[in-house]
């Protein structure tokens, strides 16, 4: 396989990572914190529902989760195509 | 010891230790000013980028918005958080590879157009500008609190030692100056609200706290809460009572801000490794994080507190009575603040007792009228006094209400002055040695450096006066600027080859002018009070506020440049090159100057 096309392939599969990554990314915040919180209202949470969690709390720890995820997911990528930095 | 020497002793000695710090690792580093971070392990470049991000909008303001209004404020702590998403997966990896020190050179590069590079500037100056004037806010409180001078006075003093701090800039680079003040501006936040935590739930972990039961009462903390302030006619806490268009738009304006904002963006030029700026944005997150967790916890038993202080046989029986604020010990507080004049009570029915309620709320007036009670009785409590005041109002230790002054003016101070560096080297190392004049000698770069810096500080305090909004909001309409003009050029830059130098500059240009107009129609023009056309409560289009429309102008910059791009020439071979070479790790070198 030629470099171009090594990073091509390096490219779509960090391409297909990050739109996954930010499908979470809206999931949790925009999603459960906003715009899903009315569904999430049955479920109690500590005086108020999971929404309210999501929006406080939630979003913030699956938002540190996601990051060091795709930082460990990439550094094997960029392994397995050979196009690391050493 | 009072009061007043002990904050003094501790902004003192916070102080010293950060000049300290500063003259012990100077000493080996000039040369490294530029290169702060390489080298520097991605934890500690975490830590260190963690203290230059939160400014006075997170530790002195946000908190304080967030108990005033509950649920429908959760929009900061998502928005000021999900950024680093953005950043660590749409941004920092690239710009590292791409390897040269300023946003503005890598658009200009990238859109290979000198056009390109100065509207970046230009986008760079207006948005820290106003991020400046939010600042300025939070530092004219801060300094009239631990002075007990008036807040204006406070704000003038808080301008000089801005200036002083930021001309006496290198302290600035220096990555461990910033871990110290990282390492005081997070106790000052944590350790007030442990103590309180712990006072009304019991759980020493605030974020638990939250959600914990309330010891008083036996009920869950957040249900007390919600039925307390409904008793007085304000909305429920943990309801959703605001538009749901304008919250996702605000939040996703605070979002793609954070990851257009030049003074964070530049900490991951310089980190030794590709892999690194990966790693260095989740560390940063981690312990913007602990702040972030913890302040809705703060906001909440604040709200709860203040309640109950100003209602303390509960809010069916009589209120707190003027003489107890006058000669109680646990209302010394109220005194104190009142000097700055942002705190403020008026006895309007003469009964001896202050009442504080919603008195816009229906039911509210009708119980008012029949206890002659005519207007709520607390006349003011500005949002941005409450997470300094959270100690005195807890009545902690006077130690730790020393640290917090100490802590607030960290956050402040640090973040002022980055954002008066990144304006100053935007104009004398992007404008005048980029584009006016080459030549200039390294002493007129510096002179014009200070001038630009002294220029932006007195508009900012000028304008923090009578500023356009607390500290938080006014950054938010930073972050909506940043987030109209710099993001959109950046992830073009990188994820499309099809985006071409005209399409940069008109994306640019038109995000940038239509959001700033949009602004301006909001807030007054150029932020000057009573010059505006329409107001956040009534805004222009359906329900979008002036602080949520820097969504809607990223998505007016992209369509523009996609527009303009697709009708102008195609970009370059060499450039499509460049881009692909932004996109591997492999061959990243160390970060070079222009």
């Amino acid at each position: 396989m030629s470099d171009k096309e090594a990073s091509n392939a390096y490219w779509k599969a960090n391409v297909r990572l990050i739109l996954w990554s930010l499908v979470i990314w809206a999931l949790v915040s925009f999603g459960f914190g906003i715009l899903l919180r009315p569904m999430l209202s049955g479920i109690a949470v500590g005086g108020t529902d999971l929404g309210f969690w999501f929006a406080q709390q939630g979003s913030i720890l699956v938002f540190l989760a996601l990051i060091f995820f795709y930082a460990w997911r990439m550094n094997k990528l960029d392994a397995e195509h050979g196009v690391g930095e050493e | 010891m009072d009061q007043f020497t002990l904050n003094l002793l501790f902004v003192g000695a916070s102080f010293a230790l950060y000049i300290g710090i500063a003259i012990w690792a100077r000493a080996g580093s000039t040369s490294e000013f530029y290169a702060a971070g390489r080298g520097v392990h991605p934890v500690t470049n975490g830590m260190a980028t963690a203290a230059d991000w939160m400014s006075a909008a997170s530790f002195i303001s946000m908190a304080g918005l967030i108990a005033f209004t509950g649920y429908d404020n959760s929009t900061f702590l998502m928005g000021w958080t999900g950024g680093y998403v953005l950043l660590a997966l749409l941004l920092a990896p690239y710009l590292r590879k791409f390897g040269k020190f300023t946003v503005s050179e890598f658009i200009g590069d990238r859109f290979y157009s000198k056009t390109a590079r100065m509207v970046a500037v230009l986008c760079l100056i207006v948005a820290s500008t106003t991020y400046v004037i939010g600042q300025m806010t939070g530092v004219g409180v801060a300094f009239g609190r631990f002075l007990e001078i008036s807040n204006t006075s406070g704000l003038l003093i808080g301008a000089c030692v801005v200036f002083a701090y930021a001309v006496f800039g290198g302290m600035k680079g220096v990555t461990y100056t910033q871990v110290a003040q990282y390492v005081v501006l997070i106790m000052a936040y944590t350790i007030p609200a442990i103590f309180i935590s712990l006072q009304l739930t019991g759980n020493p972990v605030p974020a638990l706290g939250l959600f914990g039961d309330h010891v008083a009462s036996g009920e869950p903390l957040l249900a007390k809460l919600d039925q307390i302030v409904r008793e007085l006619g304000f909305n429920e806490y943990t309801t959703h009572h605001s538009d749901t268009l304008n919250m996702v738009l605000f939040t996703l304006s605070l979002m793609i801000g954070t990851a257009g904002l030049p003074h964070v963006i530049m900490r991951f030029f310089t980190v030794p490794r590709v892999a690194d700026a990966r790693w260095s944005a989740g560390w940063a997150l981690v312990f913007i994080a602990l702040l972030y967790l913890t302040a809705p916890a703060v906001g909440a038993m604040a709200r709860m507190n203040i309640t109950e202080l100003m209602w303390p046989n509960g809010t069916n029986e009589q209120a707190v009575s003027v003489e107890d604020i006058a000669n109680n010990p646990k209302y010394d507080w109220m005194q104190t603040w009142q000097k700055t004049g942002l705190l403020d009570w008026e006895d309007k029915n003469g009964d001896g007792r202050i009442q504080y309620y919603n008195d816009a709320n229906a039911a509210m007036q009708e119980k008012a009228a029949a206890n002659g009670w005519t207007g709520n009785e607390l006349t003011k409590f500005n949002r941005d006094i409450l997470v300094l005041a959270n100690p005195e109002i807890a009545n902690l230790p006077g130690w730790v209400i020393g640290l917090v002054a100490a802590g607030g003016l960290a956050a402040a101070l640090s973040t002022a002055a980055g954002l008066l560096l990144a304006i100053s080297s935007a104009v004398s190392h992007d404008l005048i040695k980029g584009q006016l004049n080459p030549n200039i000698s390294e002493k007129s770069e510096l002179m014009a450096a200070r001038v630009a810096m002294g220029v932006a500080i007195v508009v900012a305090t000028y304008l923090g006066l009578n500023p356009p909004g607390f500290a938080a909001q006014t950054v938010a309409l930073a972050f909506g600027l940043a987030a109209a003009s710099i993001f959109p050029a950046l992830m073009m830059g990188i994820f499309s080859t099809k985006i071409n130098n005209h399409g940069a500059v008109a994306g640019m240009l038109a995000g940038l002018i239509v959001t700033l107009v949009y602004i301006f129609l909001h807030k007054g023009w150029f932020f000057i009070p009573d010059t505006n056309s329409f107001t956040d409560a009534d805004p222009l289009l359906g329900t979008i506020k002036s602080t949520s429309f820097g969504a809607v102008g990223a998505m007016i910059n992209f369509t523009v440049a996609y527009v303009v791009a697709s009708m102008t020439k195609e970009t370059p071979q060499h450039i499509k090159d460049l881009v692909e070479s932004v996109r591997v790790p492999k061959g990243a070198g160390a970060a070079t100057d222009h």
